[in-house]
């Protein structure tokens, strides 16, 4: 026992030495990290780093896992032509698996070890929205959210530093029910919702135009595959037009199940489902191959926010250039043009920000300046003080194999009994610049 | 002071102290990532640490873990919505309390099973709690869940950790600390119990459920009480993974997580401790140091993001191949048997195995 006594002693010794180091006495003035300008975490002189979290592997892999190639490929496109004031941009992509917990840690990873200066594109609803708070307090720039959720832009007070980028599925919803109600005003309308935002807020926009026409309303959970009863109920219904606000693997198994079931309704998708490549491949995997792909959505409509692969736009054609001068393996996807777009917005911002970039410039930056920047969008951006929504409008278009066919003009609106209009801006006329890079002033 | 060495329960009892005061000032020294590493560690092992007691002391194999730290992270997050605060502990321990009341009732349902019809039970569990919280949107925020806002520092307990430490505690240190205190005390509470009567009782169940009913062990009741305490570790594993992750969304509480949960246990040893602890560090921080070194290596994102998984099943396979009862399993009587050469071996791995906890 003689050996436990001089353990104990010592271990007893040990911590009162310590202890007695430790005891800090009071407080001195603490001297944050930011400089008198603003915060410049992520920015050297010759380069800027951003992270993103994005599904590469899991459920939601299949086309998402593709827009972080597309970012990446603009922003090596940038660096080739010297980068943004002379700083080469760097892109750390993290994989959350489309998992809210693991979108925790690595964008935890992202900003308090890499100390990226901004997140870019950070996607999906339930997987950002775990984040987003955290963002907010950490006061990092939240630029350009890959959902159409409303939590990114309703409220700038509470979130300041977070902005949408997409239209929200509200607008969407509203500019479709305004088609059907002119130009299918006799359709019966069935609706084919994911139950959470994207089919709540969707549901919401429909209802202000089409109340009336709806005949049923069927909901399914993310993750269960077996849509039959769904399905049925629609064509019990008698429903002839359905609306789906679903995702691009629900668009495959909407259509499969209808097949099965004899129903033949005419679809209109949200545009986060529309896909046809994607739903076609998805289609040809869920039917073990029995179902051939292409075309499996010709007749199908949807909505189009920005131009997409093979439409006739000076925009595609940048982006072809882009993946075929920086891209890696594979072609040319609407998710790739999809992630090249937010970093073609991104590189604008960086331009107008000058070159004193921080973290509070450039929001500040977009939230004054965005929405009179030219891009691939369609309509305009609403950021400004009220609101960090983003794109605010887009035209309803019909599928024809791979491409898409535009059935209006570009209609922008807002949340709530906004009207809905004509895009009287000129945005969707402008062509990019000669060499790609944005070409906006430094905001003064 | 003999009396206190030769007291295994109130030498257990200082050893937590001692620990709880040198991680503090570990946790201190960590930077703000590492700390919130520290918190994923400790939740999930707090978590494995129950279920490596109810299988390995008990042997009720649970594949619904998963469900009762999603419980446990609903609750947390429920008492936090719309602006609401509470104490750190109250959350906690309100996590606890429910946990064990749901798991009481899996329970006794459980103890009337046996071997893989209570995993068949506790599977079904595991895929309908998540399930709930889609269908009851409202309450359970759907899809994405709750946002669970973190919680902030106590001032008296930042003026403390002020006198020690000599710095500003933040968010992510606070969180690491409790994470940490709550595992140790966990800890010790488990091992107290594994060694008391009760724990005696359970391994009797589990060795041979005839001869321990002869023994007047009343079966139901030890499997019922073992279920509970290893849901309630699993509850209190959940409030705090949803402070940690300031998200209980039905994704994070899969399946997956479940079998996380287990592998964690395989990897560490059935029925260690310890062997609960390195198992959760090794799922926590072993894919992100593999998607790292995949980066570094020049492959592409989307390759080291798959490169984890592969590693992950292949050092689990490995394992299971080369150290079948778990790394703290087989290392630890490995060591004894070099310390004690002469000791016959079959006779070193029954005794470890009783006596291992």
């Amino acid at each position: 026992m003689s050996r436990n006594h001089l353990r104990a002693a010592l271990a007893a010794s040990t911590a009162a030495v310590v202890l007695a180091g430790c005891g800090a006495g009071g407080r001195d003035a603490s001297s944050g990290g930011d400089s008198e300008g603003g915060d410049t975490t992520g920015v050297t002189d010759t380069t800027i780093s951003v992270g993103t979290h994005q599904p590469l592997t899991g459920v939601a892999a299949p086309g998402y896992s593709e827009i972080n190639t597309g970012m990446k490929a603009y922003f090596d496109y940038v660096n080739e032509a010297g980068g943004i004031h002379g700083r080469k941009l760097e892109l750390t992509v993290k994989d959350d698996g489309y998992n809210p917990t693991n979108t925790s840690k690595v964008v935890d990873e992202l900003v308090l070890k890499d100390n990226v200066f901004a997140i870019l594109g950070g996607l999906g609803t339930p997987t950002h929205t775990a984040v987003v708070d955290f963002l907010n307090k950490e006061e990092v720039p939240d630029l350009f959210v890959s959902s159409g959720a409303q939590l990114w832009g309703n409220d700038p007070e509470a979130r300041p530093w977070t902005f949408g980028w997409q239209p929200d599925y509200e607008i969407e919803g509203k500019i479709m029910g305004q088609w059907i109600k002119e130009n299918k005003p006799n359709a019966k309308v069935g609706l084919f919702l994911q139950g959470d935002e994207l089919g709540g807020d969707g549901e919401k926009g429909l209802r202000q135009y089409v109340d009336d026409q709806i005949v049923e309303r069927v909901e399914y959970a993310s993750g269960n595959t077996d849509i039959g009863p769904q399905i049925s109920k629609l064509k019990a219904s008698g429903a002839d037009l359905v609306v789906g606000f679903n995702t691009p693997s629900y668009t495959a198994l909407s259509q499969l199940t209808s097949m099965k079931l004899g129903y033949d309704p005419t679809w209109i998708y949200t545009n986060v489902g529309s896909d046809p490549k994607l739903a076609g491949e998805l289609l040809s995997t869920f039917s073990k191959g029995k179902v051939k792909g292409g075309g499996a959505l010709d007749g199908a409509m949807t909505t189009e926010y920005i131009p997409g692969v093979g439409e006739e736009s000076p925009w595609v054609d940048l982006w072809e250039k882009v993946w075929k001068e920086q891209g890696g393996k594979g072609e040319l996807t609407n998710y790739r043009v999809y992630g090249m777009s937010q970093a073609y917005l991104f590189a604008s911002a960086l331009q107008a920000s000058g070159k004193d970039l921080t973290r509070e410039r450039i929001v500040d930056v977009i939230e004054k300046d965005a929405k009179n920047w030219p891009g691939p969008n369609l309509a305009p951006f609403r950021y400004s003080a009220d609101s960090h929504l983003g794109i605010s409008g887009m035209r309803m278009a019909e599928i024809k194999g791979l491409k898409t066919t535009p059935l209006t003009d570009v209609l922008v609106t807002d949340i709530g009994d906004a009207e809905i209009t004509k895009d009287e801006t000129d945005v969707a006329a402008v062509a990019p610049p000669k060499d790609g890079l944005p070409d906006v002033e430094v905001l003064k | 002071m003999r009396r206190i060495v030769s007291s295994p329960m109130l030498r257990r009892g200082l050893a937590a102290i001692a620990l709880l005061i040198v991680s503090v000032f570990l946790i201190d020294m960590l930077s703000d990532y590492r700390q919130s590493q520290v918190s994923s560690v400790a939740y999930l092992a707090i978590a494995a640490g129950g279920l490596s007691v109810l299988i390995g002391l008990n042997g009720q194999l649970s594949l619904g873990h998963g469900a009762f730290m999603a419980i446990g992270a609903y609750t947390v997050a429920k008492m936090l919505q719309d602006g609401k605060e509470a104490p750190m502990l109250v959350l906690l321990v309100a996590a606890v309390i429910v946990t064990a009341l749901v798991g009481a009732i899996v329970a006794v349902a459980a103890a009337r099973l046996q071997g893989p019809y209570v995993a068949g039970a506790t599977l079904a569990l595991a895929v309908a709690v998540p399930a709930l919280a889609v269908h009851f949107r409202d309450a359970l925020g759907g899809e994405p869940g709750l946002r669970v806002s973190s919680p902030d520092v106590p001032t008296s307990i930042d003026d403390a950790l002020f006198f020690l430490t000599g710095t500003e505690t933040g968010t992510s240190q606070w969180l690491a600390t409790v994470s940490v205190a709550c595992l140790v005390v966990t800890f010790l509470l488990l091992r107290n119990l594994s060694q008391s009567r009760v724990g005696r009782q359970w391994r009797a169940v589990r060795d041979d459920p005839v001869a321990a009913q002869l023994a007047g062990i009343n079966l139901g009741r030890s499997r019922i009480v073992c279920f509970i305490v290893s849901a309630a570790c699993a509850g209190l594993a959940g409030g705090l993974m949803a402070m940690v992750t300031r998200v209980a969304a039905p994704s994070g509480f899969t399946l997956i997580l479940s079998l996380t949960l287990l592998m964690a246990v395989v990897l560490g040893g059935l029925g260690t401790l310890t062997g609960a602890l390195i198992g959760a560090a090794l799922l926590t921080l072993l894919p992100t140091y593999v998607t790292n070194a995949g980066s570094s290596l020049g492959l592409s994102d989307l390759q080291s993001a798959e490169l984890a998984p592969l590693v992950l099943g292949l050092t689990t396979i490995a394992v299971v191949l080369l150290a079948p009862a778990g790394l703290v399993g087989s290392i630890a009587p490995a060591l004894r048997r070099l310390r004690t050469p002469s000791t016959d071996t079959s006779v070193t791995t029954t005794i470890t195995r009783g006596e291992q906890s």
